[in-house]
């Protein structure tokens, strides 16, 4: 699937405003897209994966640096004129118009002849499952039924790429999880590229071939689902991917000595300086308080169903969780106030850039 | 919390929304009564009869009157709405710019500036071209009553726009609409119930108006109100009851129409 790049970002800069107050939405991004991959822009508000998205389908022009499609630099080119269609975070569909007048209009604006719009827009009809839809106004249909056809019109002049902005916020919970499974559906059925765009770890995790993780303007990480969440890069992905454990100590070889004077393995590790690792709070082990565990004293115990939080205090204060999986009797055997020693799992301690 | 506040248990409150009907309509209703009044009066009523209406309607200078006032207005409406819709979309379809507020103020100034200043102003400058051109034709007119109507055209066409959700906009052009396909197939299907509501505003604004027209209006260029406002010189009659009544019809059933057109729908 992962065949040659379609969209390339090269040192992309956006700003919006001018002088001192101008604002870097974009800080020099590059970024390299492949043809058929389902990609996701995953950040906090405010982070920039719209403004890349808006920059990729042409509503905003780069301050500086370009974006190559297949090759060619479409940075300066009007929306009209890129092959690339939108799925927009309201939908966007024509209130005026039909559900199938929508979907044909980007196929009537290329020019298409009338049979071959006819037959493309029943067949995407079809493939949104919206035929007895046809002749509605898009005010009559429920908020799945708009997402639909907002795909359908996107999808119907079958660009090279498809760009979604956070397509799946309005939709309560239910129909988002429906919609996911829809929308990796349509990404298998057509085979075009996907850039996806949600401030939700989950729907990015569950969906997307590779995650760009995004803040403050930059790309943090790129990756899959498994390499971003097993080996996060920095301090922000790990804290935005999943919860974490953050412990920072001096850097021994093949160790990390703790403030407490606890050492922990960290295989590759080379003296000097201060380092921080991350350890996720599921690869945790709780055992007795004995030597070559770390001790730790239970704070509290949170019930979750499948799995019991267990908060925990180091001897330095320290404050570290570790999810365990909850028995067939629901008790994990521990008891708030108890010293308990914690052991990592092989391979889940993991070095972090701050 | 204390007692929500609502005008309408004030004392008073019934008394007074009476009267201020009473005041508004006393008058209007006075003059609808006695155009159908038999007699020569306005003042006693002999009998209901439709003769009035017979007379105006035979009247050649009426009926003269009456098509140059719809003529002016068609063409003035056309003008209006044409400028008015451009100017909309000026002030609401790009960034905002230096000197907007001013702008706003330039085409809503026939709102502000006393009416007889615009007259006299016409007066004026159109003297002076009629002299150089030798044009006398109805053309003063219909640019006169194009200028002031241009701010009643203006006002619903931008509030539709600005009620207008940009990102159907973008979503055209990003389904490979031209900047001016964009505007025909989206912006002005959805623009339409504003021009229209403008339209008929300014229509009617232009066929009610005296002052301007009185002043501007070479010999035998009367309209329907200018024609009325000569007649009262020589006594009041039921015809111009009738007339007025006529008016008042058709400004109900245009006015019904804007805010049919103008009302959400949802």
């Amino acid at each position: 699937m992962a065949g040659e790049v379609t969209i390339s970002a090269r040192n992309v800069v956006k700003a919006f405003g001018q002088g001192a107050g101008a604002v870097r939405a974009l800080d020099d991004v590059s970024v390299d897209i492949r043809q058929g991959e389902f990609f996701t822009l995953l950040g906090p508000s405010g982070c920039g994966k719209t403004t890349l998205l808006r920059l990729i389908a042409g509503f905003e022009m780069p301050t500086e640096g370009t974006i190559l499609l297949d090759g060619t630099d479409i940075s300066t080119l009007p929306p009209n004129r890129r092959p690339v269609n939108t799925v927009f975070q309201s939908y966007a569909l024509f209130p005026h118009l039909t559900v199938a007048q929508n979907i044909a209009f980007g196929l009537e604006m290329l020019g298409k002849p009338g049979a071959e719009v006819k037959a493309r827009t029943a067949a995407m009809l079809a493939l949104v499952k919206l035929e007895a839809m046809a002749t509605r106004k898009t005010s009559q249909l429920s908020g799945g039924q708009q997402q639909r056809v907002a795909l359908a019109r996107a999808l119907a002049p079958q660009p090279k790429v498809l760009l979604l902005d956070e397509p799946l916020s309005a939709l309560d919970l239910k129909l988002r999880k429906e919609m996911q499974i829809e929308l990796k559906r349509l990404q298998l059925e057509t085979g075009i590229t996907f850039i996806f765009v949600t401030h939700d770890q989950e729907e990015a995790l569950t969906m997307s071939d590779r995650i760009a993780v995004m803040s403050a303007g930059k790309i943090q990480q790129v990756g899959t689902a498994k390499e971003i969440y097993i080996h996060p890069k920095n301090r922000f992905v790990a804290s935005f991917i999943g919860e974490t454990n953050f412990l920072t100590g001096t850097a021994e070889a093949g160790a990390l000595r703790l403030a407490t004077g606890d050492r922990i393995d960290v295989p590759g590790m080379t003296p000097g300086g201060t380092v921080t690792v991350c350890v996720r709070p599921e690869q945790l082990r709780l055992g007795p308080a004995e030597d070559g565990a770390i001790k730790a004293r239970v704070r509290t115990l949170v019930y979750f169903g499948t799995d019991t939080h267990c908060h925990l205090a180091l001897s330095d204060g320290t404050e570290i969780v570790a999810r365990l999986q909850s028995p067939a009797s629901g008790d994990a055997g521990l008891a708030e106030g108890q010293e308990v020693g914690v052991t990592f799992a092989p391979g889940a301690v993991q070095r972090v850039e701050d | 919390m204390a007692e929500r506040f609502a005008i309408n248990r004030l004392p008073g409150f019934t008394t007074i929304a009476v009267l201020a009907f009473l005041a508004l309509y006393i008058p209007i209703i006075t003059l609808v009564f006695f155009s159908f009044n038999a007699g020569k009066t306005v003042m006693g009523w002999d009998g209901f009869s439709l003769q009035w209406y017979a007379v105006a309607w035979g009247n050649v200078a009426v009926q003269e009157a009456a098509w140059r006032s719809v003529v002016i207005a068609f063409w003035a409406t056309l003008i209006a709405t044409t400028v008015a819709t451009m100017a909309a979309l000026g002030t609401t379809r790009r960034r905002p710019f230096r000197g907007q507020t001013a702008v706003y103020v330039a085409i809503n100034q026939p709102l502000m500036v006393p009416e007889i200043v615009t007259a006299v102003a016409l007066l004026i400058v159109f003297a002076w071209v009629k002299v150089q051109s030798g044009y006398q034709g109805l053309g003063y007119l219909i640019l006169a009553h194009a200028a002031f109507c241009i701010p009643f055209a203006y006002l619903p066409i931008r509030a539709r726009l600005e009620g207008m959700d940009l990102s159907l906009e973008t979503a055209a052009a990003d389904l490979y609409a031209t900047p001016w396909q964009t505007f025909r197939r989206v912006t002005l299907p959805l623009l339409a119930p504003g021009i229209v509501a403008g339209a008929m505003l300014a229509f009617i604004t232009s066929l009610d108006d005296v002052v301007i027209t009185e002043f501007v209006k070479s010999a035998g260029q009367d309209t329907l109100p200018t024609y009325m406002l000569g007649q009262l010189r020589r006594g009041v009659t039921p015809e111009v009851n009738a007339i007025s009544t006529a008016l008042l019809g058709l400004t109900v059933v245009i006015l019904t129409a804007f805010f049919l057109l103008t009302r959400e729908r949802r």
